[in-house]
């Protein structure tokens, strides 16, 4: 490369050569020069492509306290968990905070190699995607706002209105007992807006898994939130793949998980934000 | 086959989508077409306050961008007025400002585009400063601003698909959901894509059909 600069100046040197033909050269010159630099790139990565894959694995960009921003650095159950599993495995991943309406998406078209983004494990997902493990049992729970003294629970539902996440399983549940409940729906995209919406008494209640819940109360202190109501299921998260792809790195995951379970790292991670 | 199949299921969702896009889309540009003329006089007008009042509004509307001004609106502002808001509303009028602050701009700048000297010319001749704007200035302007303005109603339709992060469920919300279902976004935003594509070209041919009524017998390059 560095030998085109070389030939430049020597060039400018001989300045009775025609106008027309250095133009001519110095094009063909800067044409070789992002080739070489070109080809250089696709030598370092080929050459890291050999030593070891780098996985691209999404989380949900805000799903305290399973991942979240604090500090400029990116923290949770979530990616605490993938963290040390990654390391007890031997791999290496990129982590990408998505908002968590893109993420199937990106799972079902390749361009992410896997997913951990307390996403819940359902037939309807196992279709297009492949689990690991559970790696937390959670469940949905009805949240309200905790002036509202009417609604307690599920037999309160009818004719309220419902703040929920797009392709989320609270959603799923809304949808699928929408007419039951003549519920009316209200879409948000992440987590923070759901909640703020039945805080400001614009929608009656929202549909959330129990530990992000919570998790919320115990770090709101005051809390403006209220839990309505038992448990409405119970589901386990999974790290997710897309369907018949990355099998090794599913199978990475499930034995770090175990690893993790046996000596004790897992219940030190998660109790650090759920305090059981 | 399975493509259609993906289509018609999801057909009377991006319906009730599209009809939420353009119910907004109408409403807000008839509103910020107002609110633009209103703003562009105050714009040319020889009143400092009235200048002053322009200037700040474009200032912060234009300075910020749609979805932070919709998060403030909804989540920020409507808390502290009402007890409960409507969604709908807040839409509107996050549009509405946004709007018609790019609007005014387009009008000031058609009526600027009008040489002084049809104004000293029809002042002479015994009209007063807004019929002259009325019968002389406006008529001239209109035709040259109609590009403009079908552009930014044109921006401001496809902009409505922002306002989806305050609850708003219109067509590109709609899409995410269905996608959040049947796991098929190449399908479902294509079609997504193609309702925009009809929507936008149906207004496109309208404003073409304008053009030409109005530059009847009046040549140009």
């Amino acid at each position: 490369m560095y030998i085109n600069f070389i030939l430049l100046y020597f060039l400018d040197m001989k300045g009775d050569i025609k106008m027309k033909k250095k133009s001519i050269i110095g094009l063909v010159l800067s044409a070789v020069m992002a080739f070489g630099v070109l080809a250089g790139c696709q030598k370092a990565d080929a050459s890291k492509e050999d030593a070891s894959k780098k996985y691209i694995i999404a989380c949900d960009s805000k799903y305290a306290p399973f991942s979240f921003e604090e500090g400029g650095k990116y923290k949770g159950i979530d990616v605490e968990l993938l963290e040390a599993i990654a390391k007890a495995e031997g791999f290496e991943y990129e982590l990408k905070p998505m908002d968590f309406s893109a993420i199937i998406p990106g799972l079902t078209s390749n361009q992410l190699d896997g997913a951990i983004a307390g996403m819940s494990i359902t037939e309807e997902r196992k279709k297009a995607l492949d689990f690991s493990e559970g790696y937390f049992e959670s469940g949905l729970s009805i949240v309200a706002n905790a002036k509202n003294s009417s609604l307690n629970g599920l037999n309160d539902l009818n004719g309220k209105s419902a703040a929920i996440k797009k392709g989320t399983a609270g959603s799923q549940f809304a949808e699928d007992n929408q007419s039951k409940y003549s519920l009316k729906l209200n879409y948000f995209d992440d987590s923070p807006t759901m909640f703020l919406d039945v805080e400001n008494g614009n929608s009656d209640f929202l549909l959330e898994d129990y530990p992000v819940i919570a998790y919320k109360i115990k770090v709101d202190g005051s809390s403006k939130l209220k839990i309505a109501g038992d448990k409405l299921s119970s589901v386990d998260y999974g790290f997710a793949v897309n369907k018949g792809k990355n099998a090794e790195l599913l199978k990475k995951f499930n034995d770090g998980l175990k690893k993790l379970k046996e000596n004790g790292e897992y219940d030190k991670i998660v109790g650090q934000y759920i305090g059981k | 086959m399975q493509l259609l199949e993906i289509l018609k299921e999801s057909l009377p969702s991006l319906t009730t989508g599209i009809l939420v896009t353009i119910r907004i889309s109408i409403i807000s540009l008839i509103l910020a077409f107002i609110l633009g003329i209103i703003l562009g006089i105050f714009t040319i007008s020889k009143s400092k306050i009235l200048n002053a009042i322009s200037t700040v509004y474009i200032y912060i509307i234009r300075g910020t961008p749609l979805m932070v001004q919709a998060y403030f609106i909804y989540f920020g502002i409507a808390p502290l007025i009402a007890q409960r808001s409507d969604p709908m509303v807040c839409a509107i009028i996050a549009i509405t400002l946004n709007a018609s602050a790019y609007m005014s701009e387009i009008f000031r700048a058609g009526i600027q585009a009008i040489d002084i000297g049809q104004m000293e010319a029809s002042r002479s001749l015994g009209l007063g400063y807004f019929k002259t704007m009325q019968k002389v200035i406006l008529p001239q302007a209109i035709k040259i601003m109609i590009p403009s303005i079908i552009n930014q109603f044109i921006i401001t339709i496809k902009d409505t698909s922002i306002l989806s992060v305050i609850s708003i469920r219109e067509l590109t919300a709609s899409g995410q959901i269905i996608v959040a279902r049947n796991f098929k976004p190449l399908e479902t935003y294509a079609a997504v894509a193609l309702m925009y594509l009809v929507l936008i070209t149906l207004l496109t041919l309208l404003s073409k059909y304008i053009e030409r009524r109005l530059h009847r017998g009046h040549k140009s390059v």
